[in-house]
């Protein structure tokens, strides 16, 4: 099992006659995705890959029966790309571009809300059910179908997150990034939510990084969930200095609010394992569900007598 | 990307946020004409530097005289400015902005910026003008006044209001009071701004409402489509190795560590620096290569990290997904060779084409500790990089 996408997925991709669209489009086709299309405004009625390309999102879906999309339009379209796949009735869509104006971003949040579409990213490497179906840039031989669901900021640290369970012999359900931006479609407690309802995720990782708050609403959300799964957690950036931008237009410290400290100590609150370095991600998890460490909070609900 | 006092107020003059009457100064010869152009009888002589604290370090000065105001903007243009936010080393100022000072009744804050827990853009207010509003978020968060914007609407001038009131402006203080939150909200918004503040916000003893600070900070990632904004760029502000590497597309922020990194992602970037923190080393700098990089721009990252003298070991740590290790290790090679590297040098690789990367390092017979592992990497660079100093 797995969450958001699975084998019988249909994917379309937004901009797919692009360098980038291109090779990832060949990258998914060779892990078996089921693209079935792709959109290049103007280059409707030919084909790409072998794919067939539409105009416009809404003639793609009818011609192919797609829910997702994969959109790997340049920043200035990229806000439009995303509004014109919740207009033509998709269920995901997967922004992979970097360097989309927040306003924008601002302004698609508040227009998808209430929609039927899920939006995952923008700034992310994207989404993977390991031999199942990939929408993204994440190398697909690295991953292992498996047990664990990874959340994350980063690409290359969910990179590391993998490797490390696929060599503890877990593997993954689904990795899902989030991305790395200020403002973006599904923060951490969207798709912990589906974690916990997933019955082929039996344990999480959840790697954040310094800026913004999705980390802290995530430890919130994990305390009131009544739905328990043991959950190893990583933050990037302790050594960050405050008012930097690090490489992801979010993580930035600023007025003293998103530091690695304060985020780590609400995941701890929750009864989250937090690695002390990436280096076992992985085995913290490891132990937390061979009991070697125990949560803060029981996992176990107690029984009741009688 | 920052922008300077003066450039913020003439954004905002445009969108009809009223500011004092001021000039700026570029070099010494402008002073006399800038000072007579502005007229008195009170002049502020401001020192333009990305950094504030500027009035406790000496860079702000008032002047009832022409001649007080000349001399004062005389001794500030080249100064070297240290304040709590510019480091130890201070800043010079290359820049002067001269103002006419205001008749000043009150000190408020006004801040347009973006919300990130609610992904809005919000008002943000406070009677407590003329502070650093991050001390009056500690210690008295009560004293500050939030108000969301649906973008679906934008602002309205009921928001101007509930935040007018919340502030404490009297009736007819809300005649320019309203309209200027207003102007501050649409310069926001149409000049693709993450941070519109200003700090004060004055209530002059006429009963108007004055912009006598501001700051813009627009976002990166809009200036695109921000051509007149983008060459307001004051590039003497900017570290720059930092420049070197934005012209390259690599992402690089200076740290005070002596362990140089270079590294693929913002994620495993950050994460690299925590595990030489972690490994007892400290991190001299953040670097993320990018995704997809050629050669040249592995060789151009080398180049950077090695512009700063406090390096005394370099760690490169690479899972590469879009990135292939071989073009990876060519790159290091390559760098090893032209840049005569002297530090110890230890490399990770990891990811697609990891068993040729390796391959092309170990045969290049240069001295290049390969590391097996990420942890064993860390301890490497920190041994080696203590043994050689």
């Amino acid at each position: 099992m797995s969450i958001l996408i699975d084998a019988d997925t249909r994917v379309i991709v937004q901009g797919i006659t692009g360098a980038q669209g291109t090779f990832h489009t060949e990258q998914a086709l060779a892990y078996g995705t089921k693209v079935v299309g792709g959109v290049t405004p103007g280059k409707g009625g030919t084909k790409h890959l072998g794919l067939p390309v539409f105009d416009t999102v809404a003639e793609a879906v009818e011609a192919t029966g797609a829910t997702a999309t994969g959109i790997y339009v340049p920043p200035p379209f990229a806000a439009d790309a995303v509004l014109e796949a919740a207009d033509a009735g998709l269920e995901l869509a997967v922004c992979i571009t970097e360097g989309i104006p927040v306003l924008d971003m601002v302004r698609v949040k508040r227009a998808l809300q209430g929609a039927r579409m899920r939006m995952i990213g923008p700034n992310t490497a994207g989404l993977i059910t390991p031999g199942a179906c990939k929408i993204g840039i994440m190398p697909g031989h690295i991953h292992t179908p498996g047990k664990v669901g990874i959340v994350s900021k980063s690409g290359t640290l969910t990179y590391e997150a993998v490797e490390q369970t696929t060599k503890a012999g877990l593997g993954q359900s689904t990795c899902v990034g989030i991305g790395g931006d200020p403002v973006n479609g599904s923060p951490f407690v969207d798709i912990l939510e589906l974690f916990l309802a997933d019955p082929g995720t039996e344990a999480i990782i959840m790697i954040g990084e310094i800026g913004g708050s999705f980390e802290e609403e995530a430890a919130a959300f994990i305390r009131r969930s009544r739905i328990k799964k043991p959950m190893a957690g990583f933050i990037a950036g302790a050594t960050a200095p405050p008012g930097k931008r690090m490489g992801h237009a979010g993580a930035i410290i600023s007025g003293g609010a998103g530091t690695a400290e304060g985020k780590k100590e609400a995941m701890r609150s929750a009864g989250i394992a937090v690695a002390d370095s990436l280096t076992n991600i992985g085995s913290t998890l490891v132990n937390l569900m061979l009991g070697r460490l125990p949560p803060t909070r029981s996992p176990r609900p107690r029984r009741r007598a009688g | 990307m920052n922008l300077h006092e003066y450039q913020s107020k003439a954004l905002l003059a445009k969108f009809g946020v009223p500011v004092p009457k001021g000039g700026v100064v570029l070099a010494a010869n402008d002073i006399h004409r800038v000072v007579g152009e502005v007229g008195g009888p009170v002049w502020v002589v401001k020192a333009q530097i990305h950094a504030g604290g500027r009035g406790k370090g000496g860079g702000v000065k008032i002047a009832k005289t022409a001649a007080d105001a000349e001399k004062a903007a005389q001794d500030i243009l080249g100064m070297t400015l240290v304040t709590h936010q510019t480091g130890p080393a201070g800043k010079e100022v290359h820049r002067v902005y001269i103002e006419q000072g205001a008749n000043i009744a009150r000190e408020l804050y006004f801040a347009v910026l973006l919300d990130r827990a609610t992904s809005r853009v919000t008002l943000m207010g406070s009677t407590e003008g003329g502070m650093d509003i991050e001390e009056v978020a500690a210690s008295t968060p009560d004293k500050i006044v939030r108000v969301s914007i649906d973008p679906i609407t934008g602002m309205q001038p009921f928001h101007a209001r509930k935040m007018a009131f919340a502030l404490g402006l009297k009736a007819n203080e809300l005649k320019t009071g309203v309209p200027l939150m207003m102007a501050a909200y649409k310069a926001y918004m149409e000049c693709d701004a993450s941070l519109v503040e200003i700090n004060p916000l004055c209530v002059t003893k006429e009963g108007n409402v004055v912009a006598l600070d501001a700051k813009i900070t627009i976002d990166d990632n809009a200036l695109f489509r921000q051509p007149a904004i983008n060459a307001m760029r004051d590039e003497t502000e900017e570290n720059h190795a930092e420049l070197r590497a934005q012209r390259a597309s690599i992402n690089y922020v200076k740290l005070d560590g002596d362990i140089g990194c270079l590294v693929n992602g913002a994620g495993l970037a950050m994460a690299t620096m925590d595990l030489i923190k972690h490994s007892g080393g400290e991190p001299a700098n953040f670097l993320d290569v990018g995704g997809g990089a050629p050669k040249e721009r592995v060789v151009e990252a080398f180049n950077i990290i090695l512009e700063d003298p406090n390096v005394k070991g370099i760690l490169v740590n690479i899972f590469a997904g879009i990135n292939r290790c071989d073009i990876i290790a060519e790159g290091v090679v390559a760098a090893t060779k032209e840049v005569q590297m002297k530090v110890p040098l230890v490399v990770r690789l990891e990811g697609t084409n990891v068993e040729e990367g390796r391959r092309i390092l170990a045969e290049s017979k240069l001295s290049i500790i390969a590391a097996d592992g990420l942890a064993d990497a860390a301890e490497k660079i920190v041994s080696a990089t203590r043994s050689a100093a």
